[in-house]
C-alpha cells in the first residue's frame, strides 16, 4: 500500500510549526500505524531529513504513551484504539493522512508530534491516591467488596492517561480523566476516607492547569481509547457536590497526612 | 570481585525476620538528611521510591518516559502470585519456594527465594490497601487463577491488566509523595551513566531528553530499578525504550553482572507478520489455561484449521507431558514450539506459529465464561491480526520476554559497588535460570515495598550524610557523557539505527534465542564486533543534541546492547550445561530435555568489566541446597 502523508512538524515549544507532506510506499495492510511512521522515519534518516518525533513505548494500548490526532480524530478513526494498535488495514492504499499532536493549552508541543503532559501527572499528585505507608496490612478478605463494584472500580482504573479526552473535547477539558480516577477510588472501601479531600484538590488543580471546562459534547468518551464512560463525569459531579455543601472546611488544612 | 552473598545464618523460614532484627537503622529524625536516586518508575522503582520516601528519606525518581506511570510494567497482563492459600489447595510459603526453585532449575539461592515467597502475601494486602481492583468472587472474597508451571491457583488478577493497576498503585503512592515534596520527580530524563567516588555509588550522571541538558545528580545511595534487556533481540514483548543501558554503565563501574545468557523466551506471543514489524505482542498465557495448542500432524497441512480433524491435530504438549499438558512451564513449552515449527509442522506465515485453539473450551464451558476469562485478549488479537479466535484458533510463537540475569546482588540487594542497588528485573536474584509466570511482579513489588526500604537503612546508617555535588568525578562524568553524544552526532554515516538493531536482533535470536550451541555461540562472538564496528561507522544520527532527539536515544541505547550482547554471548559459551531456559544443544537428554550438570555447573555466574577491548573477568557464586536437593525437572509424570 502507498500513504501520502500529511504531518505537523515543529521543531520546539517556540517554534509557529507548520504542516509537510511525505510518501511511503510499500506498506503491508498488517502494518501497524507506528510501524508506518517508523517506515518514514528510516526513509527521511536514509535521505539526510530530520525524522519525525512522535510518543510511543508500549506499542500494545496500555501505557498511554503514544498521541496523535488521525485525520481529526484523536488516535484515528477506529473507535476504542489507541494509535499503536491501528492498522494500516484500516485506511484506503493511496489515501492521505493528516497526523498532528494533541491540541489544548494545557499540553504544550514539545517537538513534532510529542507534547507534554505533565498537567495530567499534577492533577493525579493532587489527590489520586489512597493514604498509606507499606508495611504491614489488614487482611484483604476482611473487607468484601462486591463484584460488580470491583469491576466498575476497574473499568475507571482503566484509563490509561493517554490524553485523547483532552485532544478530543472542542473546550480541551480534562474532566473524563479526573473523573476516572476519582470514581476509581471513590466506588471502593478503601478510597473513602479521603474522598472529600481528593475530589476538590483534583479539581482545583485541573482547573488551575488551563483545561477548559465541561460542556457535554461527549467527544471525550467517544474518541477514549479505553472507553471509560461518561458516568464518571458525573459521579464527580456528586462527589464535589457533596464535598463542597457538605463540609466547607478542609481538613487538611489543619492537619498534616504524615 | 568478592561475591559475599551475606545471606543470614539461620533456618530458611527466620532468616529474613532474623536478618530485619539485626539490620541498623536510620533514625525518623536522619532520614531527611540522606539523599537516594531511584531509577525507573516500574513496579520495582516506584514501590521502592514512594516508601523510602513514606520513611522520610529525600528520593530523586527518574524515568525516561513523559510520566512514571508509563513504564514497562503497565503492560504486565496475566498477575501476580501471592502464597495466600485461599483456595485451599495446599498452597503455602513452602510451596511457592519449591515452584520457584523447581521452575528456576535450582540455579537461585534458597535464601532470596524463600524471602519472596514469604513477603509475597503482604503484597497483596498492600496493594488492595491502595484501592487496586483485583477481581473478586460473588461473596467478596478476592478471586485466583492458575498460571504456568504450578498445581496451585494462587495468582491474583485484575482482567488482563494486572501489571497497569498495581503500577498505578504504587505511582499513586509515588504521586502522593511527589506532591508532599519527598520525591523530586525527573521525567523524559535519561541515565547515561553513575558515578562511584571512593569505592560507592554517589551519583548518577542523566540527559534531559527534551532539552538535551546533560547533568550531574549527587546522592547517598543509587537505586536501579531500569527493568530488562530483552530488547537486546529487537523483537521482544517489551516496551520499545526498554534498555540495558542502566546495568551496562553500572557493570563498566564494577558492578558484575549475572546470568546474562538467563533469559526468557515467552511461549505465547502472536508471530511477526511483516518487516516493519517493531515488538511482538504478547498474548498472556493465562490462554493456556482453556486454550489448546496443537500443529497438523502432517507436513504440508493445507486444509482450514477448523476442518482439520482430530486425528490430524498433533497435540503435542498433551502428548509429551500428560501431567501438566498444555501448562508446561514456559521455556518447554517455547522450546517444543520451536521443535515442531522446526520440523516444518508450523503455520502461519514462513511457518513460524502453532495454534492456540478454544473450541473445545467453549464447547464445554459456554461462549460468556470463556469471555468473561479472556475477552480482551481475544480482542487484542482479532486487532492485531484480523483474525477472530472464536472463530480460528490464534497463532501463537515464542517471544523474548523477560530478563533473569541482571546485576549481581547481595541479599540486601546491593551490587558489588558499595551503595548501587538493583532492584526488579535489573537484577538477577530469584528466578534462576527461568521465571514462573506472574512471580516478575511479585519479585518487583517484594524488592520495592519491603525488602530495599530496610536494608537501604543498613547501608545509609554506616555513612555520612556529606554532600559530593562540587566532587570533580560529577563534571567529569558529564564531559564524558557530551563526549560520547557528540560521538554518535559526529557519525553522519548511512545507516538507520533501526536497521543495525534489528540485525543484531536477529544474530542474537539465532545464536543466543532458544537453543544455543558452541559453534553458534562462537559466529556471534566473530560477528558481534563486525557489527559494532560497523554502527560506530557507519550509522546516521540525524538532528542536534540540543533538543528532542528520538534516534540519538536509541543509537545510545543501542550502542550498549552491541557491546552487552558479547558478554551475554561469553556466558552462554561458559556455561557448559543446559538449565531452565538456556538450552545447550550439546547438553540434552534423548527426550530433548535440558540436561543440568550439577556438579560443576550450581553457580551463579558473574562477569566483572575489566577495561575497553579486553575479555571480562568470570567468577561464580556457588549455590548451596539446605533445603531442597536439587531434582531432574520432570513434566512429564
Ligand atoms: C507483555 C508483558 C506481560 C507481562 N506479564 C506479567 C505477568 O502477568 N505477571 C508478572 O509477574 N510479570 C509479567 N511481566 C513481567 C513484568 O512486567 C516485568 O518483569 C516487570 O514489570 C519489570 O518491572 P521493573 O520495575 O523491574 O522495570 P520496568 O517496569 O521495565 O521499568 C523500568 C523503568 O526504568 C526506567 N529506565 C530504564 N532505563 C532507564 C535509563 N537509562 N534512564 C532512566 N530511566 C530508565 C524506565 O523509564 C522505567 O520507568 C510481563 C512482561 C511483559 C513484557
Ligand atoms: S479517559 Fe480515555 S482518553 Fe482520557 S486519558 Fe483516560 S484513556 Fe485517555
Ligand atoms: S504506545 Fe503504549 S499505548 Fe500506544
Amino acid at each position: 500500500m502507498k500513504f501520502n502523508i500529511k504531518v505537523w512538524r515543529q521543531a520546539n515549544s517556540k517554534d509557529s510549526g507548520k504542516f509537510e507532506s511525505y510518501t511511503v510506499d510499500n506498506i503491508s495492510g498488517d502494518t501497524s500505524f507506528l510501524e508506518m511512521l517508523d517506515a518514514l522515519n528510516i526513509q527521511l534518516t536514509k535521505n539526510g531529513g530530520d525524522p519525525v518525533a512522535f510518543d510511543s513505548d508500549c506499542r500494545e494500548g496500555v501505557c498511554g504513551m503514544c498521541s496523535m490526532v488521525i485525520d481529526g480524530q484523536a488516535h484515528g478513526p477506529k473507535p476504542a484504539t489507541t494509535t499503536c494498535q491501528l492498522y494500516m488495514r484500516h485506511f484506503q492504499d493511496g489515501a492521505e493522512i493528516t497526523v498532528e499532536p494533541w491540541r489544548a493549552t494545557a499540553f504544550p508541543v514539545v517537538r513534532d508530534l510529542v507534547v507534554d503532559r505533565s498537567a495530567f501527572d499534577r492533577i493525579m499528585q493532587a489527590g489520586g491516591y489512597v493514604t498509606v505507608h507499606s508495611g504491614p496490612k489488614p487482611e484483604p478478605n476482611s473487607i468484601p467488596i462486591e463484584p460488580e463494584v470491583a469491576e466498575e472500580a476497574l473499568d475507571a482504573a482503566s484509563c490509561i492517561g493517554c490524553g485523547a479526552c483532552v485532544a478530543a473535547c472542542p473546550n480541551a477539558s480534562a474532566m473524563l480523566y479526573t473523573s476516572a480516577k476519582v470514581s476509581h477510588l471513590g466506588l471502593l472501601p478503601q478510597g473513602d476516607p479521603e474522598r472529600k479531600h481528593r475530589v476538590l484538590s483534583m479539581v482545583e488543580q485541573m482547573e488551575g492547569e488551563g483545561f477548559g471546562s465541561c460542556r457535554n459534547y461527549g467527544e471525550c468518551e467517544a474518541q477514549c481509547p479505553k472507553e471509560i464512560s461518561i458516568k464518571f463525569i458525573g459521579m464527580l459531579n456528586r462527589e464535589y457536590l457533596q464535598a463542597n455543601l457538605l463540609d466547607q472546611a478542609n481538613p487538611r488544612g489543619k492537619m498534616s497526612p504524615q | 570481585m568478592k561475591l559475599e552473598s551475606k545471606t543470614p545464618d539461620a533456618p530458611l523460614d527466620e532468616m529474613w525476620s532474623t536478618h530485619r532484627e539485626h539490620l541498623r537503622l536510620v533514625g525518623p529524625r536522619n532520614r531527611s538528611r540522606y539523599r537516594v536516586i531511584v531509577v525507573g518508575t516500574g513496579l520495582a522503582g516506584a514501590s521502592a521510591a514512594s516508601s523510602m520516601a513514606a520513611m522520610g528519606y529525600k528520593v530523586d525518581s527518574f524515568c525516561f518516559q513523559d510520566s512514571p506511570r508509563r513504564a514497562h510494567s503497565i503492560a504486565a497482563q496475566g498477575g501476580i502470585n501471592g502464597a495466600k492459600n485461599y483456595r485451599n489447595d495446599g498452597d503455602s510459603v513452602y510451596r511457592l519456594f519449591y515452584d520457584t526453585q523447581k521452575g528456576g532449575d535450582f540455579r537461585a539461592r534458597e535464601g532470596n527465594v524463600w524471602r519472596l515467597a514469604e513477603v509475597s502475601t503482604n503484597i497483596i494486602d498492600q496493594a488492595v490497601a491502595q484501592g487496586v481492583p483485583f477481581a473478586r468472587e460473588y461473596g467478596g472474597m478476592l478471586a485466583n487463577r492458575s498460571f504456568g508451571g504450578v498445581l496451585v491457583e494462587r495468582t491474583f488478577y485484575c482482567r488482563g491488566e494486572t501489571g497497569q493497576q498495581l503500577l498505578l498503585g504504587a505511582c499513586s503512592a509515588l504521586a502522593q509523595q511527589t506532591r508532599a515534596g519527598n520525591v523530586k520527580m525527573h521525567t523524559r530524563c535519561e541515565l547515561l551513566d553513575i558515578i562511584v567516588i571512593d569505592g560507592r555509588a554517589r551519583g548518577i550522571i542523566t540527559r534531559d531528553l527534551v532539552t538535551g541538558e546533560i547533568k550531574s545528580h549527587s546522592a547517598h545511595a543509587v537505586v536501579l530499578a531500569s527493568g530488562g534487556y530483552s530488547n537486546v533481540y529487537y523483537l521482544s514483548t517489551n516496551a520499545k525504550g526498554c534498555n540495558v543501558t542502566a546495568t551496562w554503565r553500572a557493570y563498566k563501574k564494577g558492578a558484575g553482572f549475572a546470568n546474562p545468557c538467563f533469559n526468557q523466551i515467552h511461549p505465547t506471543a502472536i508471530p511477526a507478520s511483516g518487516e516493519y514489524q517493531s515488538k511482538l505482542t504478547l498474548m498472556s498465557e493465562s490462554l493456556r489455561n482453556d486454550g489448546r495448542i496443537w500443529v497438523p500432524r502432517h507436513e504440508g497441512e493445507t486444509r482450514d484449521p477448523n476442518s482439520i480433524p482430530e486425528d490430524d491435530r498433533l497435540y503435542y504438549l498433551e502428548e509429551r507431558y500428560p501431567r501438566f499438558g498444555n501448562l508446561v512451564p514456559r521455556d518447554v513449552a517455547s522450546r517444543n514450539a520451536k521443535d515442531v515449527c522446526d520440523q516444518g509442522l508450523g503455520v502461519g506465515p514462513n511457518g513460524r506459529g502453532v495454534f492456540l485453539d478454544f473450541r473445545d473450551a467453549i464447547k464445554e464451558h459456554g461462549h460468556d465464561t470463556i469471555a468473561a476469562r479472556y475477552e480482551n485478549l481475544f480482542e487484542m488479537y482479532s486487532r492485531i491480526t484480523g483474525e477472530s479466535p472464536w472463530d480460528r484458533p490464534m497463532r501463537i510463537f515464542p517471544a523474548p520476554h523477560y530478563t533473569m540475569g541482571g546485576l549481581w546482588v547481595d541479599y540486601n540487594l546491593m551490587t558489588t559497588v558499595p551503595g548501587l542497588f538493583a532492584i526488579g528485573e535489573s537484577n538477577f536474584s530469584d528466578h534462576g535460570a527461568n521465571r514462573l509466570g506472574a512471580s516478575a511482579m511479585m519479585q518487583c513489588l517484594a524488592d520495592g515495598y519491603f525488602i530495599i526500604p530496610v536494608t537501604i537503612g543498613d547501608y545509609l546508617s554506616r555513612h555520612e550524610t556529606d554532600d559530593v555535588s562540587g566532587h570533580p568525578a560529577l563534571q567529569d562524568g558529564v564531559l564524558k557523557a557530551q563526549q560520547k553524544v557528540d560521538q554518535l552526532l559526529a557519525i553522519n554515516g548511512t545507516k538507520a539505527v533501526e536497521d543495525i538493531h534489528r540485525r543484531l536482533g536477529k544474530l542474537m535470536w539465532d545464536e543466543c534465542g532458544i537453543i544455543r550451541s558452541k559453534t553458534g555461540l562462537d559466529h556471534a562472538l566473530e560477528e558481534l564486533p563486525k557489527l559494532r564496528d560497523e554502527f560506530w561507522n557507519d550509522v546516521r544520527v540525524a538532528g542536534t543534541g540540543k533538543q528532542l532527539n528520538q534516534s540519538l536515544e536509541h543509537a545510545g541505547r543501542l550502542a550498549d546492547f552491541l557491546e552487552f550482547s558479547e558478554v551475554m554471548c561469553r556466558d552462554a559459551l561458559a556455561r557448559d550445561e543446559s538449565c531452565g531456559c538456556h538450552l545447550r544443544e550439546e547438553h540434552q537428554t534423548p527426550e530433548g530435555e535440558a540436561l543440568r550438570d550439577d556438579e560443576s555447573c550450581a553457580n551463579v555466574s558473574v562477569w566483572e568489566y575489566q577495561g575497553e577491548n579486553n575479555t571480562p573477568a568470570l567468577h561464580h557464586e556457588a549455590l548451596h541446597y539446605n533445603e531442597l536437593q536439587p531434582t531432574q525437572r520432570n513434566y512429564k509424570t
